[in-house]
């Protein structure tokens, strides 16, 4: 019995043995290691972005330009489907058995394919089929659709400022900081871009559990961990929408720009780009084809002209070179040149067209008189004051500087251009420092030569002029989420170096130039606009038409600069699309529809317009 | 006579039974728990596997009923009838079932499935219990050594042919009857040190497994230098180990690769979690991130979304590791504990050795299965599919252990009318 007792007790210690040891493991899994919970957690916890909706853009009155619409996208997830009717489903969706068995393999071979998660079967159903497909969803167990929303432009106008949103890039999403995610959208260019940050909101996480297969099965602790996506902002544009819509019309068919800016603010009105394209174009399941036939297409309809192309600007500088003349004391109201159908000095030769002469300021701006304003040039490099031609070279760099030229201003949109404003660095380069003079560079003062101007520095020197001697940064945002815009650079006034005593007189000139010079034809009755022509010639082909003005005279409402390429003279183009811009935006009717109609009939670019209908789409608007 | 034999609810042993209907009740919610889906939230749907283990626990009840109320010479009676019955059983389940998992295990009886292994086990142990109760049966005599042998290997062999590995290592278990009615200690010491030093090999490098043998006989040898024998024995144990180790080194060298590396999973000194490794690693997420508290009922996501592989049946451990946290887990760890206790103490308290036999039969048998089960799902052991006693999802296992359960407690019940040393 000894013995029986004892090995009872051999039992007895083997079952507490092991009892222990199960005891002591346990312990080490669920209390000291704590690596099993972070195991668990990458298990069953899925983040899932919420995306917020995006900013919708309005124009200055209140206008909508932007909006997010549903997309439809359908998806399959395989392992859920049943007795599918492949010959009803495919009528549904438009294709044909070989498309859906083709489809099917794509999906199985793509990377991360798993039976259980959803893939998309086809992207952005057109909504036809998506009303036929909601109709029969259920007989198509496995399929769902799924909505997702994506940019809308409410008018096809305004591309360039608008621009669109397109998927991240590598480099995008390393830029960001790890900010973006692949397959996010984000604001390629035009205000999409710049405003990016304020559009795009803020993305909200939801944590879900999954189970083995990946299988959504409700929310983690009630989503107490979860954080609300917070929808991006509302900008309201300084773009007056009917404005824009005109211009573009009037400017059809014709390769040029045009900007209009409300000088007492330096808020953009218009900002026009042509050829131009639909914004939609770059949404929707299209999008990378119709972004490759922009890409190539020879008209550059994607070059955003008003802000990045520089123009010499020809005769519009010599107002420009007026005021500088007056504040450098080489030139008052009385000062007369002759002009002998041009200017020459030893073997320069500077060609002017026929008109009364000798003439003293105002009718030399008025005729655009090439002689008076090489000589005015002449005397201001050439002025006494300064020990050298370089140093006064550099002096007059600093006034036609002042007025914005040659550097980028800092407008709210992504692509400006600098200009160019030849530096004294640049003709050392070419001619040895010292071995030039005015006569070198006499063309700078009729706006030829090495000057660059784009479209938006020209608008921006006639609200200098409408406002008699500052600027204020041109931008094109004019409030968020109903905030008026305050930031400093974008109420700011920037005078230039010229006072504003001198701008009375060229004001004056202007008002001639429209009324009784080579503007006649922008002349309004009840509308004093003041305003200078153009003809900037380039090398590329015919001189490009010019023509930049402010009206009213007093307390100016609206300036406007407006180029049109490879067009002739300022004004035979430029200045009636100017002029009538002017008359919409201030009056909002149009008295002359005869040189309406000329201008939105005229075409420029396409050799043979009546044959050439097809071609217009791009450029033709909406409404 | 008759009152003498009828059930006398006095004689019960109330506390073997209350625990069999905590863990049969606990078992019942953690299926539940383990396999949870909002569309089906009622624990009753029998179209769930809970619902389903309820049934199974209600036909348990019912046989365990009318186990209580037969007269307890029944089983002594008829447990060679059972023994072959089940054998006839066993072997037939070879040819009349489909493969499920690589195993011919399963009749299939409309939407049930039996398994004829797992009757096999008490009819095993009653057979046993009346073989080795005989007035002269000794474990000295080589006859008898070689019936006893027969009567375990013979079901083991036939269910091995199943393709059921684990079902037929339970029958190891009877080594521990075997150790209380006469079999010397040390061949259960050796036994256990056998197993023990085999997966030791396999684990820790040889050579140093070797030093710390030698060692460790060192020690003895200084322990026991008052006796030449002691240390001849020191001496043999110690050449048998060392060359036990170099014999599953040859072996395991042997082996294909991909066998190597499943033995090495299986001891966990290679991590392979997309494969072999797989089940054992989402087992020991799912109880390591129970915590000291757990999770709470039906929050335990690893086991609910289904990381764990067989978690109703043979991971069911894992959903009370991961709800219940360490002290979920102590609680059943003690109290299986404390039922092989309780069982020993009923065993030696029967008056026949029939009674006593049987008792121990049924405490061997619980306890393999604890031991293999909870030492798989916490990673101690390799992966071998047998179910925890009352808990695993199942009707075959759920019935057999009450049988196996119900008639050690009718035997018990009736001890005292029991002429001590009778053998009916």
């Amino acid at each position: 019995m000894i013995d029986a007792a004892s090995k009872r007790v051999t039992l007895y210690i083997i079952f507490v043995t092991i009892g222990l040891i199960f005891l002591l493991r346990l312990f080490w899994l669920q209390v000291v290691d704590e690596t099993y919970v972070q195991f668990a957690r990458n298990n069953v916890l899925n983040e899932v972005v919420v995306y917020p909706a995006r900013g919708l853009v309005y124009d200055r009155n209140g206008q909508l330009l932007i909006y997010n619409d549903a997309i439809y996208d359908l998806m399959v997830v395989p392992e859920r489907l049943k007795d599918l009717d492949t010959n009803s489903f495919c009528d549904v969706l438009g294709i044909t058995k070989e498309e859906f068995i083709r489809r099917f393999t794509k999906i199985k071979n793509s990377k991360g394919y798993s039976r259980y998660r959803a893939s998309v079967f086809e992207k952005q159903l057109t909504i036809p089929v998506y009303a036929a497909f909601q109709e029969k969803l259920f007989d198509f167990p496995g399929f769902y659709v799924e909505t997702r929303t994506d940019r809308k432009y409410v008018y096809n106008n305004a591309a360039h400022v608008m621009g669109y949103i397109g998927e991240v890039t590598d480099k995008i999403i390393e830029q960001s900081n790890g900010y973006y995610r692949m397959g996010d959208y984000y604001g390629v260019s035009g205000i999409e871009r710049s405003y990016e940050d304020v559009l795009r909101g803020t993305r909200g996480i939801k944590y879900v559990l999954v189970d083995v297969h990946n299988r959504t099965q409700g929310r983690y602790k009630d989503g107490l961990f979860d954080t609300a996506s917070v929808a991006g902002l509302n900008i309201t544009t300084t773009l007056d929408h009917q404005l824009q819509e005109y211009g573009e019309k009037l400017i059809q068919n014709k390769r040029g720009s045009v900007v209009a800016i409300e000088p007492s603010t330096g808020e953009i009105l218009a900002l026009i780009s042509n050829p131009t394209y639909d914004p939609n174009l770059f949404i929707g399941r299209e999008r990378g084809n119709n972004y490759m036939r922009l890409l190539r297409d020879p008209q550059k309809p994607l070059f955003n002209r008003p802000i990045a192309a520089p123009y010499p600007p020809g005769s519009i500088f010599k107002i420009i070179m007026a005021l500088i003349g007056q504040k450098e004391g080489v030139l008052n109201e009385n000062t007369s040149y002759y002009c002998g159908g041009g200017y020459r000095m030893g073997s320069i030769k500077v060609g002017c067209h026929p008109h009364s002469s000798p003439l003293p300021l105002r009718p030399g701006i008025a005729v655009s008189c090439n002689a008076y304003f090489c000589n005015v040039y002449r005397s201001v490099i050439d002025n006494k004051r300064y020990p050298n031609s370089e140093a006064a070279y550099r002096k007059w760099r600093e006034h036609v500087m002042s007025f914005g030229l040659g550097q980028r201003m800092g407008i709210d949109l992504p692509g400006e251009g600098m200009g160019n404003v030849p530096s004294p660095e640049y003709y050392d380069k070419i001619y040895g420092r010292y071995h030039w003079k005015s006569s070198t560079t006499i063309s700078l003062g009729i706006g030829q030569g090495e000057l660059g101007i784009t479209p938006l520095q020209m608008a921006n020197v006639t609200a200098i002029l409408a406002n008699r001697g500052y600027y204020i940064t041109p931008h094109i945002v004019k409030a968020i989420e109903g905030t008026k815009l305050n930031r400093p650079e974008y109420t700011k006034r920037h005078y230039t170096t010229v006072d504003t005593g001198y701008y009375g007189i060229i004001v004056d000139a202007m008002q001639d130039v429209v009324e009784r010079g080579t503007a006649r034809v922008a002349m309004m009755k009840d509308i004093i606009v003041c305003g200078k022509t153009g003809t900037a010639q380039n090398p590329h082909g015919k001189d490009h038409s010019v023509f930049f003005a402010f009206a009213p005279r007093d307390n100016p409402k609206i300036a406007i600069a407006v180029v049109v390429e490879n067009a002739g003279f300022g004004a035979t183009w430029a200045a009636p699309i100017a002029s009538l811009m002017i008359e919409k935006y201030l009056t909002d009717t149009i008295t002359r529809a005869w040189l309406e109609e000329r201008m939105v009939k005229a075409d420029l670019i396409h050799p043979k317009p009546v044959t050439d209908e097809a071609g217009k789409s791009a450029a033709k608007p909406a409404h | 006579m008759k009152q003498e034999s009828q059930l006398q609810s006095q004689h019960i042993d109330w506390l073997t039974l209350l625990i069999y209907f905590l863990f049969v009740l606990a078992g019942w919610i953690n299926i539940y728990a383990a396999v949870y889906e909002a569309d089906h939230a009622s624990i009753f749907d029998i179209s769930q596997s809970y619902g389903k283990q309820l049934i199974w626990i209600g036909i348990s009840a019912f046989i365990a009923l009318m186990i209580m109320l037969v007269d307890d010479k029944f089983f002594y009676a008829f447990s060679y009838g059972l023994y072959g019955l089940m054998i006839v059983l066993n072997i037939a389940v070879l040819f009349f079932s489909k493969e499920v998992k690589g195993a011919h295990a399963w009749f299939e009886i409309g939407s049930f499935r039996l398994q004829p292994a797992e009757f096999a086990k008490f009819a095993t142990a009653l057979t046993l219990a009346r073989y080795m109760s005989h007035f002269d049966f000794s474990l000295k005599d080589k006859k008898h050594w070689w019936y006893v042998a027969a009567i375990i290997m013979l079901p083991m062999a036939v269910i091995l042919a199943q393709n059921d590995t684990g079902s037929a290592l339970v029958y190891c278990s009877f080594i521990f009857v075997l150790y209380r009615e006469g079999l010397p200690g040390w061949i259960l010491f050796i036994g256990l040190a056998l197993g023990i030093i085999s997966v030791l090999a396999l684990v820790v490098p040889s050579n140093v497994l070797i030093y710390i043998l030698i060692g460790l006989a060192l020690l003895a040898v200084f322990l026991l230098r008052t006796s030449k024998q002691g240390m001849l024995l020191v001496a043999a144990v110690l050449i048998t180990c060392i060359g036990l180790i170099k014999g599953i080194d040859y072996l395991f060298y042997k082996l294909q690769p991909h066998q190597q590396q499943r033995v090495n999973v299986l001891l966990g000194k290679e991590v392979d979690l997309k494969g072999a490794g797989y089940n054992v690693h989402q087992s020991k997420i799912a109880i390591g991130s129970g915590g000291l508290l757990g999770k709470g009922f039906l929050e335990g996501t690893q086991t609910k979304f289904n990381f764990v592989p067989e978690q109703s049946t043979d991971f069911i451990f894992c959903t009370v590791g991961e709800e219940y946290g360490f002290v979920g887990s102590s609680v059943l760890i003690i109290m299986f504990i404390v039922l092989f206790v309780r069982l020993i103490v009923i065993a030696e308290r029967q008056r026949n050795r029939f009674n006593r036999i049987y008792g121990y039969c049924v405490a061997s048998i619980l306890f393999f299965h604890f031991t293999i089960n909870i030492g798989m799902t916490i990673g101690l052991l390799p992966v071998i599919g047998i179910p925890l006693p009352f808990f695993s999802y199942g009707g075959s296992s759920l019935i057999s252990f009450t049988v196996l359960l119900f008639i050690l407690l009718r035997l018990d019940a009736s001890r005292v009318y029991q002429l001590r040393g009778s053998i009916y």
